[in-house]
């Protein structure tokens, strides 16, 4: 009865949308799915039980646990590999997750690392790709040569925004990092003189690495795994080092961190600044691989795809992270029918995992931290 | 000129002004952005435009123009208030007492699923309201008011005034005040906390609700991303006046609309949307607690 009435609810509201037909679809096909859920809750104990057990089992037998320098060598040969066996349109999909990797790295680091919410990140992505597309067209400089340069200004603006940004608690920062991601993008939009204004910028060299033009797909391709891995190298020795952990204390408590003598203010500069400088390097890569840049590339939701991607995978968790970037990148292609439900997807999945799963989905083998008061 | 800009800034600041109760009052009793009262906003506008073109279809409107524009304001006002109450209990009601991002985040994915929402089920082309009162109006020494301004600016002055008789004067609003007080202490002298944060979104959707069908008159044009950037002026406007009070937010939309349509004509119309950021940024970094606001210290 309880169900009927919730699935009443949901189609009156559905009804001036879409009229009355629709709603009555609605109505008939929740009010069957919350029965059936409810029927199942009754039996989830025992599914989940069994489940466990099942994964108990798994766990313990020795069978399934190479050492972890077997898997990573059998990974990386896996992903070495690749070009060889994957038509050109997955190669093109595999190096944008590669570029989302790297992004959604980053912004662990800000986001899952430090527990500051970044919604402007995309600015730093976005000034990245800019500078490299400007010192490029402008100036003629090659990828490497732009890409420090690149780098460094990506990473001062990291320190612009943060100086006094982290001033603020929690949810006032991630409106002002969103409002600096919006400015961002408003100056990008107008100032057509030295940006192209909404056209954007075209005709970017790709790199050349030792000589060798990387343009072609399968080169390009062993570029952005070359970044990808040192992102993740970098990415977890920096998480067990000092400064690692000093993040990870500022976001368990942050009062109890600075009386351990923690200079928080310092430490946070340090994850902002360093989450930063990945967007960077993803944002050169993103212009080198496209060719072009335009504002359209570096919306807000762009700004949250990435957030999604992070807490999909588990925000702290760095393998997580990186399964979530490349699930939000495959997804959406292999399901191209039900493109326009992506976002809607996205909405609710959002809601759904801070409810059910707030560690993620995918950290698996990691220590969750405990939420906070 | 100065005077015109000031009548036009005027009828945006109030509509503002409407939005930014929302946010101040969900934030003065749960500490929580609501981030896609935005979206709530973007609904009613979409609401309207749907209940006022099935009046016109029926007749009514033709029959009585008044009463058609009545029942399309209740009607997308009771709505509105429906899903406000719908996003609570499902978004935030079960993270009431997790992490203090969690519900931000999911209230970045209410926001995400509302628009695509509307986006699939209306369109994503604009949606026109019709030119009702066309330009009639008066002049006053030099500028010009529209009837539909003078409508808006009014109908918000109205609503902001009930509202604060509603909340000093009522039960429930003395209520709604303990529990901004202190949550424990009031549920221990027997309110009924759940009920009026209840209460609180079905009041400030209510109000999202009439700001988006005066937009939606007052422009003619409605489109389904319209809340992300009408919700954070609005949240500017109430971070403006001091988050939580609700005069604050009253006094804070209407002076931003004031500085967009002044500063959109003195200066550059290209950055319009960017100065209510501008504004955002500075206070939050000069003086975080607004012009009205409280400073809380941070506890342990």
């Amino acid at each position: 009865m309880r169900s009927l009435l919730i699935a009443l609810w949901f189609s009156l509201l559905f009804l001036p949308f879409k009229g009355p037909l629709p709603s009555l679809i609605l109505f008939v096909s929740l009010s069957f799915t919350i029965m059936t859920l409810v029927f199942l809750r009754g039996y989830a104990h025992t599914l989940i039980g069994h489940g466990g057990a099942m994964m108990q089992r798994i766990r313990s037998a020795k069978l399934f646990r190479p050492s972890p320098l077997v898997t990573r060598s059998l990974l990386l040969f896996v992903l070495m590999a690749l070009p060889f066996f994957l038509r050109d349109y997955f190669l093109d999909v595999a190096i944008l997750s590669g570029i989302y990797i790297i992004l959604a790295l980053g912004l662990n680091v800000v986001v899952g690392f430090t527990g500051l919410l970044n919604l402007g990140f995309v600015a730093f992505y976005a000034v990245g790709a800019y500078t490299y597309a400007l010192l490029n067209v402008k100036l003629g400089l090659g990828f490497w040569q732009s890409l420090p340069l690149s780098l460094a200004l990506t990473t001062l603006s990291g320190f612009i925004l943060a100086i006094p940004a982290l001033r603020l608690r929690g949810d006032y920062l991630a409106i002002v990092t969103l409002g600096f991601g919006e400015i961002v993008r408003l100056i990008l939009n107008n100032w057509d003189s030295l940006t192209g204004g909404p056209n954007g910028i075209s005709g970017i060299a790709s790199p050349h690495l030792f000589g060798l033009p990387m343009g072609t797909l399968n080169r390009y391709y062993y570029l952005i795994l070359g970044a990808a891995l040192l992102t993740y190298v970098v990415v977890s020795r920096i998480r067990s080092s000092r400064i690692g952990r000093a993040w990870i204390a500022i976001r368990e408590d942050e009062i109890g961190a600075s009386s351990m003598g923690i200079n928080t203010m310092r430490y946070k500069l340090y994850s902002f600044a360093f989450g930063a400088f990945w967007a960077g390097l993803a944002g050169a890569l993103f212009a080198a691989k496209m060719r072009f840049v335009s504002p359209e590339s570096f919306t807000f939701m762009e700004s949250v795809l990435i957030l999604c991607m992070v807490i999909l995978g588990g925000l702290g968790s760095i393998g997580g992270v990186i399964i979530g970037s490349v699930a939000l990148v495959v997804l959406p292609e292999v399901l191209r029918e039900v493109q326009s439900y992506r976002m809607i997807a996205l909405g609710a999945g959002l809601i759904l995992i801070m409810i059910f799963r707030p560690q993620g989905l995918f950290s698996v083998g990691q220590r969750v931290p405990k939420p906070l008061v | 000129m100065f005077f015109q800009q000031l009548i036009n800034g005027l009828t945006v600041g109030g509509v503002y002004a409407l939005i930014a109760l929302g946010y101040t009052m969900v934030y003065g009793i749960l500490e929580l952005i609501n981030f896609a009262h935005g979206e709530i906003y973007m609904l009613g506008a979409y609401l309207g435009i749907i209940f006022f073109a099935f009046f016109t279809a029926a007749g009514l409107t033709a029959y009585s123009l008044p009463l058609s524009l009545v029942l399309t304001l209740v009607l997308s006002v009771t709505f509105c208030s429906a899903y406000g109450f719908t996003m609570e209990r499902i978004a935030y009601r079960p993270l009431r007492n997790a992490p203090r991002l969690s519900p931000l985040i999911s209230a970045i994915g209410v926001s995400i699923f509302l628009q695509n929402y509307v986006m699939l089920t209306q369109g994503a082309t604009d949606k026109v309201f019709p030119h009702l009162f066309g330009d009639a109006g008066l002049t006053l020494s030099g500028a010009r008011i529209t009837y539909l301004q003078i409508f808006i600016i009014v109908l918000s002055c109205l609503l902001m005034l009930s509202l604060h008789l509603y909340v000093t004067r009522t039960k429930m609003g003395k209520a709604m005040r303990a529990v901004a007080q202190d949550k424990v202490m009031a549920s221990l002298v027997g309110i009924n906390i759940d009920s009026v944060i209840s209460v609180t979104f079905i009041i400030g959707s209510g109000l999202a609700a009439v700001a988006g069908i005066m937009v939606a008159m007052y422009y003619g044009l409605v489109n389904y991303s319209i809340g992300y950037i009408a919700g954070i002026k609005a949240f500017t406007a109430a971070v403006l006046g001091g988050i939580g009070s609700i005069p604050g937010a009253m006094f804070g939309g209407i002076f931003l609309g004031l500085v967009e349509s002044v500063g959109g004509s003195y200066l550059s119309s290209e950055y319009k949307d960017a100065y209510a950021f501008a504004v955002l940024i500075v206070i939050l970094l000069i003086k975080p607690s607004g012009i009205f606001g409280k400073t809380t210290e941070e506890k342990v």
